[in-house]
């Protein structure tokens, strides 16, 4: 119930042995996923993270990665369509 | 506009634009070419004086612009550098939306142009407050929300997305009415098609709009999941009401179709959502897809047989 999405899915992973405790990544996520606890970052709700990439991308050191995407079926069926060559059919969403 | 109607002819021309009278010393905000937020912004920033940035997004909001990199750091850095920015100002702080932090890598942004990059807060709303504050957005207002009006709005994306296949299932379904052991008749098409065609509509509508609207509350967490409870209570409705006189393999037609149709608009729904990340919605896929399409091909047969046998 509530805005759970699936459980253990999530590829969001930390190096805190490169991270310099910018704070960066925390301000950036819209879910609250992230926080520094003593001397490190600390994934605080995992399930919660949408995989944006917004931390991965402004961590100048590369202490936090996530294979980055977006969350959504006709995205996904675009990237199935293409691969098979099926078809280029195109959503408002991904028209460039 | 929202409703995906013309909505890719509907951009603003990036470049440089100016909210009141802004001197050297104002605030730069950045955003996209997306005509909604562009006015939002105006609207929200009124009796200021600053600097507004447009990107050239193709006229597509900030949060989607940047999941696919249009609103990102080199289109930013070339922006900046096009429109004279350090020329223009004193300062060295630019502010984007904190939505659009997935496109853009603010410390390269701050090698390439000497503007610092901050993240304002979420919504244009508490814009003024922030830039009252020192730039500083407290912890809610860099929370994002899915509340119900943010679901409302939405939701006739999705209807009018659908109503192309829908014609050529309705007509499908017009064409099964009038088949029958003797071929095919109009008379049959139009007395025995209206009652499909109506549970269709009602399970297209389950899908794309009820149970967006009752997404908290409908147990479990994929969309497809929630959907195919919502398409069951639907079947159950039609079977009493609309279908009350069909045969038993009808009935079963209808308990696995209606809910496989709306499983599958409600599991489109995943990308309205502010919840939802790419590895789980792939894995409902993987799982939803090949169920919706067995459940839709077993419907057929039940309704081949019955009507055929």
């Amino acid at each position: 119930m509530g805005f759970q999405y699936l459980r253990d899915v999530v590829t969001l992973e930390l190096d805190n042995d490169k991270c310099t405790l910018c704070g960066m990544c925390t301000k950036v996520c819209v879910h609250g996923v992230l926080a520094i606890q003593g001397k490190g970052i600390q994934i605080l709700d995992r399930d919660a993270c949408m995989e944006c990439g917004a931390c991965a991308m402004n961590c100048q050191v590369e202490a936090v990665t996530v294979r980055a995407g977006v969350g959504c079926a006709w995205a996904i069926f675009n990237d199935w369509f293409k691969k098979t060559g099926v078809s280029e059919h195109q959503t408002t969403c991904s028209t460039e | 506009m929202r409703w995906g109607i013309r909505r890719m002819h509907y951009n603003v021309p990036a470049g440089l634009y100016a909210v009141g009278e802004p001197t050297p010393e104002s605030p730069v905000l950045v955003t996209a070419n997306y005509k909604l937020s562009f006015d939002l912004l105006r609207r929200e920033l009124s009796g200021k004086d600053l600097w507004l940035l447009v990107l050239e997004t193709y006229g597509i909001n900030v949060w989607c612009a940047a999941g696919k990199g249009t609103f990102g750091t080199p289109e930013l850095i070339s922006r900046v550098q096009k429109v004279q920015l350090d020329r223009l100002v004193k300062h060295r702080t630019i502010i984007l939306p904190q939505l659009g932090a997935s496109g853009v890598a603010a410390h390269r942004v701050k090698k390439a142009t000497g503007f610092r990059v901050t993240y304002g807060p979420i919504r244009a709303h508490d814009l003024p407050l922030f830039l009252s504050n020192g730039m500083k957005a407290s912890a809610t207002n860099r929370r994002i929300h899915f509340t119900l009006r943010d679901r409302l709005v939405l939701t006739p994306v999705e209807l009018v997305g659908a109503w192309k296949p829908s014609l050529v299932i309705l007509l499908l379904v017009f064409i099964f009415g009038g088949l029958s052991g003797q071929g095919f008749s109009l008379q049959g098409a139009l007395s025995r098609s209206l009652s499909p065609a109506l549970i269709y509509v009602g399970a297209l509508l389950m899908g794309s709009f009820v149970t967006p609207i009752l997404l908290p509350w409908i147990p479990g967490r994929a969309f497809s999941l929630k959907g195919s409870q919502i398409g069951l209570l639907w079947a159950l409705i039609a079977s009493l009401t609309l279908a009350s006189t069909w045969s038993v393999g009808s009935i079963i037609a209808l308990f696995l179709i209606a809910p496989a149709i709306t499983a599958y608009f409600a599991m489109n729904f995943t990308g309205c959502s502010t919840f939802t990340s790419l590895s789980g919605v792939q894995k409902e896929m993987r799982i939803a897809v090949p169920v919706i399409i067995l459940c839709i091909f077993a419907g057929g047969i039940a309704l081949m047989l019955d009507k055929f046998l």
